[in-house]
């Protein structure tokens, strides 16, 4: 779980973070803190798919799921189980 | 009645939360026709005050020159008024036709569509070509049209950072798997001034068998060695799959748009572009003006020359002064406050001494980035320059801030 949550917080502050000076916790609202948008959740969305080789439905994939990276990180330990 | 007074009290709230927040925009009318003279009122109901405008897209000055005014005359004499009908009906006339060709040999591409604006263009362009098999990745910093296109289309949709190679080339190979890949720039960004790296833009999306889309709005006519836009300036021309452009900045300023490029995506836009097939397309008035500035553009880079010239004495005279600027070589030369309350303020005292500048803050440009935006003119002479530097030094003396540094003029206004 741990390992997870630090891909994840790597790829989301190299991806979205813009000023070096930002920092990130895995508790950080990414979505409802206007840091990742919906649109860009389409990145995250894949490069979480590619990364684990899994296949996260539409519907799993909400704005809620993604909103921090410790929420992230029970999404992707559930389909790895 | 279903407009009721609980209805009318929730609008009129939020209009005053736009106001509380500071963005709500006011029109200053203009009473004279547009150019680097204007006559303005402001705020509305004062005595009209002449002002030299620094904030118009009217690039080349073409927007009321003596030959597209005669020119479109001629046009509205000759094909009349209005088409009421949709192109595709019997709103299409042989100039409609012809402006397209000479578009299309303007720019150097395959073939054009004519749309209402640009803003419909790029509407219209992604939904008719693209579906939910392809991926679209666009600059972070496009214009809202483009964003709205986007929304519109089915394909998934990706960003990179702004004029970020290294980070493109990441969603370029993210996205291996997709039937189409279309990556999508301005190619001179309408804020900052600066212009998309179509070169290397080129060759990664050749590399990766991607399409490029540029939206050449600010810069169709006078980017580039004979103006034809960034794709003449990066040395791509041919190599560009869509371009979209409006004629409402320096093509004469009056309204219109079109989508240029692969002639099998353009047909594919006159098949399914809703904006195109569901709204009249450019009155016969403008069609023979812009007709017009493409004949003036063609036969001399004279404007788009003085054009250069003038933005490199105003971005001299600027720095010489002791102003910060965006860095970049287009006529969009960005004077950086930072702070929202000191652009405001600036913009205001150089009005009352005749420059009609507009201050931009957050949310227009990102927080902290508060700016002038000064856009420069080939209608612009020398003395409207000088007058406009004087202006700038004598306001930019009483806030303080010439000689400054971004710190130093942070730390005295605030962000």
């Amino acid at each position: 779980m741990e390992e997870i949550k630090k891909v994840v917080l790597e790829y989301v502050t190299e991806e979205y973070l813009e000023d070096e000076d930002d920092e990130l916790t895995a508790e950080t609202p990414l979505i409802s803190g206007g840091i990742v948008d919906s649109f860009s959740m389409v990145s995250l969305k894949r490069f979480l798919e590619n990364k684990y080789n899994i296949s996260i439905p539409d519907e799993q994939a909400t704005p809620e799921a993604f909103d921090t990276v410790d929420k992230i990180a029970v999404l992707i330990q559930g389909f790895l189980k | 009645m279903s407009y009721s007074d609980a209805i009318r009290n929730i609008y009129q709230e939020q209009l005053k939360d736009i106001e509380t927040a500071g963005v709500f925009k006011q029109e200053r009318f203009i009473h004279s026709a547009q150019a680097a003279d204007i006559e303005v009122e402001y705020p509305t109901g004062a005595p009209l005050k002449k002002v030299i405008n620094m904030c118009a897209n009217n690039y080349l000055g073409l927007s009321s020159h003596p030959e597209v005014v005669k020119a479109a005359h001629e046009g509205l004499d000759s094909r009349g008024y209005g088409m009421s009908s949709v192109r595709f009906i019997c709103g299409t006339q042989d100039i409609h036709d012809q402006l397209e060709k000479k578009v299309t040999e303007f720019l150097g591409t395959e073939d054009t569509i004519l749309f209402p604006s640009c803003m419909d263009a790029n509407a219209g362009v992604f939904e008719a070509i693209l579906n939910k098999d392809d991926v679209m990745i666009s600059d972070r910093l496009v214009h809202a049209s483009i964003i709205d296109g986007i929304r519109l289309c089915s394909a998934m949709h990706d960003t990179f950072k702004h004029s970020n190679m290294a980070h493109l080339e990441k969603k370029l190979q993210l996205h291996a798997d997709k039937r189409f890949k279309v990556v999508i720039t301005d190619g001179v960004f309408s804020m900052d001034g600066d212009t998309a790296k179509l070169d290397e833009m080129v060759e990664l999306c050749a590399k990766y068998d991607a399409m490029v889309f540029v939206d050449d709005s600010h810069s169709s006519g006078f980017i580039g060695k004979t103006g034809r836009g960034t794709h003449e300036k990066c040395g791509v021309m041919g190599k560009i799959d869509i371009i979209t452009t409006t004629f409402g900045k320096a093509l004469g300023g009056a309204s219109g748009g079109c989508v240029s490029g692969r002639r099998e995506l353009v047909e594919m836009c006159r098949q399914k572009a809703r904006p195109y097939l569901f709204s009249n397309t450019i009155a016969p008035v403008v069609v023979s003006g812009v007709l017009k500035v493409l004949e003036i553009l063609s036969a001399s880079t004279e404007r788009r020359d003085k054009l250069e010239k003038n933005t490199e004495y105003w971005r001299k005279g600027l720095t010489e002064g002791g102003f910060i600027l965006k860095d970049g070589d287009t006529p969009i030369v960005p004077v950086m406050l930072f702070n929202a309350k000191l652009s405001q303020d600036i913009s205001r005292d150089l009005y009352d001494e005749g420059i009609y500048a507009i201050g931009f803050f957050f949310p227009v440009v990102p927080q902290g980035q508060a700016r002038i935006r000064t856009q420069i003119s080939a209608g612009h002479e020398i003395e409207h320059l000088d007058k406009a530097l004087a202006a700038f030094t004598k306001v930019g003396k009483k806030y303080d801030i010439l000689g400054k540094t971004k710190q130093e003029i942070i730390e005295k206004y605030g962000m």
